[in-house]
């Protein structure tokens, strides 16, 4: 390849001929490398299993590419894992799928790829399949990445919401909003500041910790879109109780508060990409804090509320005093004060 | 004399538990008839017989000269056989329970009864609790009808003979006045700390000793707690408001007579008719230069909330105490009222120091009622304890329209809900915030009370377009039937059409701070045209984001950095960060997230334009209570209205109202020093000559010559007078609101109304 002018994606590259041959092999393959994957072959053949195997797809379409705190790559990985690991899985292989327009450069290419590759080997998962795909300008924007994985469930692991009882502990691993703001910030150059970045992290580490060591976790989601209140809603609907949230109790640093603030936007309904909400049994509620906190991705880990008798219904009670209703989004967050 | 006739009257409207059967009684005796009197679930049921000419002079008489809470709806008069009565008497309660009849008011203690408790020879004297036919609580105490003490809060108080004696007795004048009580036999008082520990002694010398050393006490009333503290004392006021989180909320005061309130205020007759009625509201007025009252009371306003003691505990209290109390709502922010012990200790614990309690249940919560004279006229507020439950007349509302029930759910802020029924309007109590898990609850009991007390099933639902509403989602879950959607400030409109027995097209004028509009924006600056049915938008003022949506409208600031951007683009940007220097940072980020639209959404709001200009002048960069800055604005203007107006240019085109050429002028006029008063003045004059042209415009277009004034902006006295004025001079037919609140507090009526004509329309 040409090594003097920078180099871009053609739509050559996704013809299938020899610059895909080429494309695949520097770059793919010599980040993703590993045995299932060298064959290149039509599939990967992976071992057979028994028990319960988690399967999850997603896609990825984040603006900008590169933003602080990671990239487009790294979410691809994190994405999925945490999906994987939410449900009591333990990820083993993702799938990577690559939409590219034409022009985007191939140095960013591979600065994605490796960090993809990075955040597979800090999940401990391998990349075992994929597909390039090269689109003419326009038709889409820079890059997109549909990841798909796999995973095992351990034989004796029942998570479901039909296991939640009142006063059972609501808990997160950390400051919330610090994603949405991030990405916010960076695509429309807004210059929040006080150091804000993603906080994209792969969860099956310290979720295996937390299910290792504790029989009390009933419940666990991943906070991405619709933040901490559409995942508590959405648990709260399914499982036919109510959950109350403490504000006081909100983990969510001066970045995102300052940030939040200044835009008006609420960090319980901004993503995230690293954080989680687990539901414990109340005797094991301050085992689970310790051991998150233990972890460098749970640090601020807490309890914020609990789950008590109700209908679906979550409330947040206020430092103020009166008890607010969290609803899902409904469109643009308008002004009700007349 | 004639022959000898036999009638059936049926009186409806406000008729039981106030006396009215006596007066009917003594009545038909003094003019020598034959005849009963009893209460029904309808109302008042009198059959009478005797000469025709004497017959038809007595229900002439029966309908004046009312009892003093009576108040008739309607007189239905049928003939009947004879039935050969020998005499007239009352004939006890039955138990059917349908129909029209309306609980009364909570009255202010009537002057006998303030006798009573200070005449040392009665025995009702210091009785808290005193009360007769004339006055005392009711709508708070009353669970159900028909209104009998059984179902009151005065149910476990069994009366002691000479109660009873009294309640029996036809021309005693506490005949069938169910709360009556006495030290013997009613409720009783207690004053407990913190931790609900008894302060032994007597309760009104502690009360008197506490507040005189600064303390705050809770005070159980009528329809909920007040928050008391010694009024002319700057530091418990402050330590009030720092407890309670309000910073700079103006607070009612309570004081002792009318001769303390002239020490402080100017009082015209029409404010003192309204301080010594039996609703006995909050009345707002203007401070006298030499009063002595801290400023802490009302900070950045030269007017203040003020009424008199209504109960006779408050009577007591103020007897020998202090001559000022502070009396503000007893909740904490977001939270209803407290009403019962248990809720007041646990609700305001760590804001009174000390509770004054007793154990008469409040039934419904009802928050003081406040009101203005202004324009010859009084001016709603809050409409709430004194007038709650009586209905609104509203006139020329009837035919097909008539016997149907609709309900308004009102808004998310100072929510009032109404029923309308029968050309009469019916609006709760102000049930405030509903936005919270406390203020969703206290709505649906309200609710339910209300139906129940009323005894209305509504077959139509008017409610708010706002996405986001919960009292529009609420009362769709409450109530069966059809659910119509009315925009926010078509209500206001509506509202004001029907308070005026306005039947035709009209234009309104609608000032308001923020409402959700038909296309998804917040409007609030709006001159429509139409009516029950629809509107168009003939005019509006121009949009302009608001960067970061409620943050803004909590910001003052934010807002003027947007008018700067919107009226002068980067120069704007420029001269935001000269004005607020310390805030260069959010400036760019504020104009960046304008203009990319990142939760900015376009507003055309009134209350907005008034808080821009507020920050520019500095007045007020942050409001710590809804409507601070524009209320703080308003307090520069004149005092009146001096029949012209100096406004800054302005532009209407294609149906905005052009908001540049103000924000320029207002620019250039701070650059040239001149003071902040007459910057304020000319733009309130400017803002009055946008509303006159468009209305002008929208007239010569439609041909219509009524205009309704309605939205919050129009509680600015001067903004009220100088459009009124110009409009009527220019041959326009000008209403107003007169009995319901212009704010959100009235927006209730004109979902009903616009909900009911729509389903009359298409029924089913
Ligand atoms: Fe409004
Ligand atoms: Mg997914
Ligand atoms: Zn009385
Ligand atoms: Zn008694």
């Amino acid at each position: 390849m040409n090594k003097d002018k920078e180099e871009i994606i053609l739509l050559a590259h996704g013809d299938g001929g020899l610059l895909t041959r080429e494309l695949v092999n520097n770059i793919f393959l010599r980040h993703f490398d590993n045995p299932l994957l060298r064959p290149l072959a039509d599939a990967a053949v992976l071992p057979a299993q028994t028990g319960r195997m988690a399967f999850t797809a997603d896609a990825f379409v984040v603006d900008p590419v590169f933003f602080p705190g990671g990239d487009i790559g790294k979410l691809a990985v994190c994405g999925t894992v945490n999906d994987l690991a939410v449900s009591g899985a333990r990820p083993r292989h993702i799938t990577a799928s690559f939409i590219i327009e034409e022009g985007f450069a191939l140095a960013a290419l591979e600065k994605i790829a490796a960090s993809m590759a990075a955040a597979c080997a800090e999940a401990g998962v391998t990349v075992v399949a994929g597909d390039t795909k090269v689109v003419p300008r326009g038709h889409v924007d820079k890059i997109f990445i549909s990841t798909a994985g796999v995973g095992m469930i351990p034989d004796n692991l029942g998570l479901g919401c039909h296991r939640l009882r009142p006063g059972d502990a609501v808990l997160v691993n950390g400051s919330l909003g610090n994603h949405g703001l991030t990405i916010l910030s960076a695509r429309e150059n807004l210059g929040l500041e006080g150091g804000l970045q993603s906080d994209c992290a792969p969860l099956n580490g310290i979720i295996r910790q937390l299910l290792d060591k504790c029989s009390g976790i009933k419940i666990m989601r991943d906070l991405t879109r619709g933040g901490l209140a559409t995942a508590a809603k959405e648990i709260a609907e399914a499982g036919g109780i109510d959950i109350y949230l403490q504000e006081a109790l909100l983990p969510v640093d001066a970045a995102a508060r300052g940030g939040a603030e200044m835009l008006g936007l609420d960090p319980l309904y901004l993503a995230n990409e690293g954080k989680f909400l687990a539901i414990v049994d109340p005797t094991e509620a301050a085992l689970v804090v310790e051991i998150l906190q233990r972890h460098p991705f749970g640090r601020d880990a807490r309890v914020i509320g609990e789950v008590r008798a109700g209908k679906g219904n979550v409330y947040m009670e206020t430092a103020l005093g009166g008890t607010r209703i969290i609803d899902y989004l409904a469109g643009n967050p308008l002004p009700r004060i007349c | 004399m004639g022959e000898t006739v036999s009638k059936r009257i049926v009186i409806t409207g406000t008729v039981q538990g106030v006396g009215f059967r006596p007066h009917v009684y003594k009545l038909a005796r003094s003019m020598g008839l034959a005849g009963t009197v009893r209460n029904s679930g309808r109302g008042v049921l009198v059959e009478v017989e005797g000469p025709g000419e004497i017959v038809r002079r007595f229900i002439a008489a029966v309908q004046e000269n009312l009892p003093c809470l009576a108040a008739i709806n309607a007189c239905e008069v049928y003939v009947q056989p004879l039935r050969g009565y020998r005499d007239f008497t009352i004939v006890p309660t039955r138990g059917e329970t349908t129909g029209e009849s309306v609980v009364p008011p909570d009255t202010a203690a009537c002057p006998d009864c303030r006798r009573e408790i200070m005449d040392p020879a009665d025995r009702h004297y210091w009785y808290p609790f005193t009360n007769c036919t004339c006055c005392g609580p009711r709508f708070t105490i009353i669970q159900s009808l028909p209104y009998d003490r059984a179902r009151t809060a005065m149910a476990g108080f069994a009366m002691c003979e000479r109660c009873s004696a009294e309640y029996k007795d036809p021309v005693d004048r506490r005949f069938h006045a169910q709360p009556v009580a006495c030290p013997e036999c009613g409720p009783r008082v207690s004053l407990v700390d913190r931790c609900g520990k008894a302060v032994p002694g007597d309760w009104v010398a502690q009360a008197r000793r506490l507040l005189a050393g600064g303390k705050i006490i809770a005070v159980k009333g009528l329809g909920g707690f007040h928050l008391a503290c010694n009024g002319e004392d700057p530091v418990a006021v402050m330590n009030l408001r720092r407890r309670k989180g309000r910073p700079a909320r103006p607070l009612a005061v309570m004081c002792r007579d009318i001769a303390m309130v002239r020490r402080h205020c100017r009082v015209s007759p029409a404010e003192e008719a309204l301080l010594r009625s039996s609703a006995a509201p909050i009345v707002v007025l203007e401070r006298k230069p030499s009063s002595t009252l801290p400023r802490e009371l009302a900070p950045g306003i030269n007017s203040i909330g003020v009424m008199l003691p209504y109960t006779p505990l408050h009577i007591l209290l103020q007897e020998k105490g202090p001559g000022v109390l502070v009396m503000t709502s007893g909740n904490r922010s977001g939270l209803p009222l407290a009403r019962d012990n248990r809720e007041a200790l646990q609700q305001l614990g760590e804001v009174a120091d000390y509770f004054l309690l007793h154990n008469r249940d409040i039934l419904h919560r009802c928050d003081d009622s406040v009101v203005r004279a202004a324009g010859g006229g009084t001016q709603f507020i809050r409409r709430s304890r004194g007038y709650v439950p009586q209905s609104i007349a509203l006139p020329g509302v009837n035919g097909a329209a008539g016997e149907m029930v609709c309900f308004g759910a009102g808004g998310d802020m100072k929510n009032t809900f109404c029923l309308v029924k029968a050309g009469r309007a019916y609006l709760s109590q102000h049930v405030g915030e509903v936005d919270t898990l406390e203020g969703a609850d206290n709505y649906r009991e309200c609710v339910e009370n209300f139906r129940r007390l009323l005894r209305m099933e509504p077959v139509v639902v008017g409610y708010d377009l706002h996405p986001g509403y919960h009292s529009a989602k609420l009362a769709r879950s409450l109530i069966a039937g059809r659910h119509v959607g009315v925009q926010h400030h078509h209500a206001h409109m509506a509202a004001c059409m029907a308070e005026n027995g306005l039947e035709e097209r009209v234009i309104g004028a609608v000032l308001d701070g923020t409402g959700y509009g038909s296309d998804g924006n917040i409007w609030g600056f709006e001159i429509l045209l139409g009516d029950y049915l629809g509107f168009t938008r003939e005019w509006h003022l121009e949009y302009v984001p608001l960067p970061g949506g409620e943050r803004a409208v909590r910001n003052p600031w934010v807002t003027a950095v947007a008018y700067l951007v919107k009226a002068l683009g980067e120069e704007g940007l420029a001269i935001a960060k000269k004005i607020f220097p310390d805030k260069q940072k959010e400036i760019s980020i504020i104009q960046k997230i304008m203009q990319k639209g990142i939760n900015a959404p376009p507003a055309s709001s009134c209350g907005r334009f008034f808080d821009a200009v507020a920050a520019l002048l500095g007045v007020c960069l942050v409001n710590t209570y809804d409507g601070q800055a524009a209320i703080e604005l308003g307090e520069m203007a004149p005092a009146r209205f001096r029949g012209t107006l100096e406004p800054y240019p302005f532009n209407l085109r294609n149906g905005v109202i052009e908001v540049g050429l103000v924000i320029k002028a207002i620019v250039s006029d701070l650059d040239n020093k001149i003071n902040a008063e007459k910057i304020a003045g000319r733009f309130h004059d400017t803002v009055a000559a946008m509303v006159v042209k468009a209305v002008d415009e929208a007239g010569a277009g439609s041909g219509l010559d009524q205009v309704v004034l309605s939205g919050g902006c129009w509680y600015n006295r001067y903004m009220l007078e100088a459009v009124s004025n110009i409009l009527v001079e220019k041959g326009f037919r000008v209403y107003r609101h007169r009995q319901i609140p212009t704010g959100d507090g009235g927006i209730c009526l004109g979902q009903a109304m616009v909900a009911g004509r729509q389903y009359c329309l298409q029924p089913g």
